[in-house]
């Protein structure tokens, strides 16, 4: 089983990396850019878990590693 | 007094503050290898600067799940004087023992130049050799220095005066100027609660002989000295 975690900057943070990838856009004439958030992709191949576990390790892990919940926020999917 | 200085993987400002120690300070210096399960009676605990995991994930967010990062927990809830320079500070924020985090510098550059400091704070073990309001003159290296916390924790830092350095142009004015990084309340080195933990972006032990152009960062290694006499 595989997953995918996404991890980026919460709202509340100022995101200069994607201001900067904003830009680039704009200057490029891809006028219609509103704005651009940059973060990690994390995939994940697990072993056999019931996915009930599965519910409950993957935020446990992402919160205490792969994101630091002080600026960051992240999202999960099973993707294969 | 014996310090300790921890060496990760990818630390390299670790002889730096040895050698301060040791030889400009005259105490008794030794290397704290990160796997290792012992602080050698350490008094005082020094976390480096440096790239420890290469700052993979994020900077500091690694050298978190070090063996030897127990002990320093359990040495930090007894009382014991733990100081985190640059990659040091980032460590202590990913294990909680300092609040907030730190973002990308605001210019998205790497930072390399000497800053002003200005004391905030000058009744800490780390700072008693200096006056409120004395500016400083240290070197910061660092690409993730823009210090964040939530306006709660920032409002409760201000209240419990543990902000001890904030960013200051030379006549010790806190301008947005000055504020190099983005830092909010140009914070460049920050107390815990308990006075016990400091962490700092700025490198003191780069700035402790006149030959390399300041000596004014040898005030936060005499001040941990003379703390430590006292007691």
């Amino acid at each position: 089983m595989k997953i995918r975690v996404l991890v980026s900057y919460k709202d509340s943070v100022l995101d200069p990396q994607g201001q900067t990838v904003r830009n680039a856009l704009l200057t490029m004439g891809y006028d219609f850019v509103k704005d651009v958030r940059q973060g990690k992709v994390f995939e994940i191949e697990m072993g056999a878990l019931p996915e009930e576990k599965i519910k409950q390790i993957i935020p446990e892990l992402a919160d205490k590693v792969l994101a630091n919940p002080i600026i960051e926020k992240f999202t999960w999917e099973i993707i294969d | 007094m014996r310090f300790g200085v921890v060496v990760f993987p990818g630390s390299n400002c670790d002889h730096d503050t040895f050698h301060v120690l040791k030889e400009v300070c005259s105490q008794e210096a030794f290397y704290l290898w990160h796997k290792d399960h012992d602080l050698k009676n350490a008094d005082c605990v020094v976390l480096p600067g440096g790239f420890s995991y290469g700052d993979y994930l994020r900077s500091g967010a690694i050298a978190r799940f070090s063996p030897l990062m127990q002990e320093l927990q359990e040495f930090v809830q007894k009382g014991g004087l733990v100081l985190g320079i640059c990659n040091g500070f980032q460590v202590l924020l990913e294990l909680g023992l300092l609040p907030g985090a730190m973002l990308r510098n605001k210019n998205l550059k790497f930072l390399c130049e000497h800053v002003h400091l200005k004391i905030e704070n000058d009744q800490t073990p780390f700072t008693n050799m200096g006056k409120k309001d004395q500016v400083l003159r240290i070197p910061i290296a660092h690409f993730d220095g823009n210090y964040y916390a939530s306006p709660d924790t920032i409002e409760e830092l201000i209240t419990n005066d543990q902000i001890v350095f904030r960013y200051a142009d030379e006549k010790g004015q806190i301008t947005e100027e000055a504020n190099v990084n983005g830092s909010r309340e140009n914070i460049a080195g920050l107390i815990n609660k308990q006075n016990n933990v400091l962490g700092m972006m700025p490198h003191p032990e780069r700035a402790s002989e006149a030959l390399l152009g300041s000596e004014d960062g040898r005030i936060i290694f005499e001040s941990i000295i003379q703390h430590l006499v006292r007691l």
